[in-house]
């Protein structure tokens, strides 16, 4: 009668206080540098330790430079924000990933490909795409900087269990739709509100089929629902996926996690607060249109109508429109794009770019678009390296960059100029995210190189 | 420790803008500062300014107009989505706001915002848009202790939810840190288990 998240949260519950929240164990808890310097300061503060060293992983991602990382950093305020993290995570004897080790990249990159991610933990980080390693089937979320310093002190946190929904996918997605047209279209029908005070599981026979990498697209993207995070039951694609990387389970350890895991997985009578189908046939190519990660349509599509608008709505959906500089009804397909971004926790994983690779080798970039692709981590510029897709790209007239968050949230150089269009893989498309006025499109990596080659918005089915 | 708070009654700044997100609030840029003071100057700073330039204010957005003021902030639903920066409170707070009314808010704003002594009051739709069509001579109180929000001309009354939990802390000025670290044998306990 348990779903897969009431068997990982109560298997982490120390204590329940009467009327209030429970106190949740944490397992494993990721840190940069933007949201712990004032933790670590609470805990000198207190004069008090980090709880167990052995149980935080820390790397730079949010503000680092995509070029000349072996060069200081120019910006004052990054570098000495960089600077502290180095300098924390080595007065409380944390081990750091910083900038030039093998291991630096963005943290929800790293936590996956080093096998620190595994299924039925529970996680936490000061970020809210923290929900990525929910793939694995754990429990991730972000949190904000007083709970990272209550989890560097006692390895726990205060939570109210939420609610729950499972979100069903099945069937077979058409060539050309990836995961990030699955979730872009969930969060265009639930709303960008539509799942807080909930954790999501993602079921169903299109869920099962995905990758480990094209899953953490999906579980990355919860927040932007509202959702505290989401997950997926391990199954055979998520073991293969952990077996053998560096801090995943070894020998008699391997076994006896295998067992464990097998077991992680929504009994057939549990009931959910909420459920939702979708038909994976239903989904298209999709890009958003607005300002919140709600307003997405598929390329096919115009962009909704005034009348359309619920009345209450109307000044929030014109606001944004206005933004963006379009208008009510208009048609986006074949609408002009100034830069393209491949990159961000949600994707710059090594399958995002062997996909946009494969699509774009022999093609070469519209002369008036600028393509910047970033990878999720030091491992993953290798990797993509010794593939060759590197020479693909630059044949292509993409500039291939060093690991970081990068123009997702623009905190390093990598800013879209004001009233700019730019297609990003992101996951945001607030007002001001890539940089004061850019105006930000967001999409899959292949929609993406499909805008770079053609300039405009395209369906990227026509060129496949 | 935060500032204990009970009764707040105020004027209040209405922004009747749905799904506020987190970079609105605080925009990335802001975030390199690496201690929690000083955030409120840039408080929604690309609504408030134009050409991120202090001298040139935007008139029509609200912590500019020199007739709303007060220490209630009322936004439309689904306010502080986005990123889990804790900046954000921090510049809510720094502002000196010390109660945010909306019909919905984000996760982990919310618990940012208490985790600061910020209390988050979810109202009706209904009764959050009589509030946005008040004067701006208008005043409310929030009683933390008897959970109730109201609209002082009319005596319009609602009540909001809230755990007894957290309410004692922000009554007190109670810090969750303080709790975890008063159990720490227990979690030592469970981690032998």
């Amino acid at each position: 009668m348990s779903t897969l998240f009431d068997k990982i949260w109560n298997k982490h519950v120390v204590k329940s206080i009467e009327g209030g929240p429970s106190v949740l164990y944490i397992d494993k808890h990721f840190i940069h540098e933007v949201t712990s310097p004032q933790a670590f300061d609470g805990l000198r503060k207190r004069g008090i330790p980090v709880h167990n060293v052995k149980q935080v992983v820390a790397t730079a991602d949010h503000n680092v430079p995509t070029i000349d990382q072996h060069l200081p950093i120019k910006e004052a305020l990054s570098k000495m924000q960089v600077q502290k993290l180095v300098d924390n995570c080595a007065e409380f004897g944390i081990e750091l990933y910083g900038l030039g080790h093998p291991y630096q990249g963005i943290v929800h990159v790293i936590g996956p490909e080093l096998g620190v991610t595994q299924p039925g933990m529970t996680m936490v980080c000061g970020d809210s795409h923290t929900s990525t390693h929910g793939a694995f089937g754990s429990i991730a979320f972000g949190i904000g900087t007083s709970e990272v310093e209550m989890v560097l002190a006692t390895q726990c946190l205060l939570q109210s269990k939420p609610k729950q929904m499972r979100i069903t996918i099945d069937g077979e997605l058409h060539k050309g739709v990836t995961s990030k047209d699955i979730i872009l279209y969930i969060i265009s029908k639930i709303s960008a509100s539509g799942a807080t005070g909930y954790f999501v599981e993602y079921a169903g026979s299109a869920i099962r089929a995905l990758s480990m990498e094209a899953r953490m697209t999906i579980c990355n993207m919860s927040i932007e629902m509202g959702a505290r995070g989401g997950l997926i039951a391990p199954d055979e694609t998520t073991i293969n996926y952990v077996k053998g990387r560096k801090f995943a389970p070894q020998g008699a350890d391997w076994d006896k996690a295998v067992a464990y895991w097998k077991t992680l997985r929504t009994d057939d009578d549990a009931k959910f607060d909420v459920e939702i189908n979708i038909k994976a046939e239903d989904i298209e190519p999709m890009v958003t249109y607005g300002t919140n990660p709600g307003m997405g349509i598929s390329v096919n599509e115009n962009i909704p109508s005034e009348k359309s608008i619920d009345d209450k709505e109307k000044p929030s959906f014109l606001k944004s429109l206005q933004y963006m500089g379009f208008e009510p009804g208009e048609k986006i397909k074949g609408h002009k794009v100034d830069y393209v971004f491949i990159g961000s926790c949600t994707n710059a994983r090594i399958e995002d770019l062997r996909a946009v690779a494969s699509f774009v080798k022999g093609k070469k970039k519209s002369d008036d678009v600028e393509v910047w692709i970033v990878p999720g981590s030091k491992q993953v510029e290798a990797q993509a390296k010794e593939e060759g897709i590197d020479k693909i790209l630059e044949a292509a007239g993409f500039q291939l960059r060093q690991p970081g968050c990068s123009a997702c949230l623009g905190m390093n150089e990598d800013k879209i100029p004001a009233g700019k269009y730019c297609i990003s893989t992101s996951n945001r498309n607030f007002e001001g995210r890539q940089g004061a006025g850019a105006r930000t499109l967001l999409a899959s990596p292949l929609t993406a190189a499909a805008a770079a080659i053609t300039g405009v918005i395209s369906d990227v089915r026509e060129m496949i | 420790m935060s500032k204990p708070l009970n009764i707040v009654k105020s004027r209040f700044v209405p922004i009747a803008i749905e799904n506020i997100d987190t970079d609105q609030i605080i925009p990335a840029r802001f975030l390199k500062a690496t201690t929690r003071e000083g955030f409120g100057k840039n408080l929604f700073r690309d609504w408030r300014y134009n050409n991120d330039n202090e001298l040139e204010p935007k008139a029509d957005f609200p912590l500019n107009n020199p007739n709303f003021s007060g220490e209630i902030l009322v936004a439309g639903k689904n306010f502080g989505c986005g990123s889990s920066r804790e900046h954000a409170a921090w510049a809510v707070d720094d502002y000196g706001f010390r109660v945010v009314v909306s019909s919905f808010f984000a996760d982990i704003f919310k618990n940012n915002a208490q985790n600061n002594g910020v209390l988050p009051v979810t109202v009706s739709e209904e009764f959050l848009q009589k509030i946005f069509a008040l004067g701006n001579e208008a005043t409310l109180t929030v009683n933390l202790e008897a959970q109730t929000i109201t609209i002082d001309a009319t005596g319009e009354q609602t009540s909001f939810d809230i755990n007894n939990y957290k309410k004692t802390c922000l009554l007190n000025g109670y810090d969750d840190i303080d709790y975890l670290l008063s159990i720490k044998n227990e979690i030592k306990e469970f981690e032998k288990a």
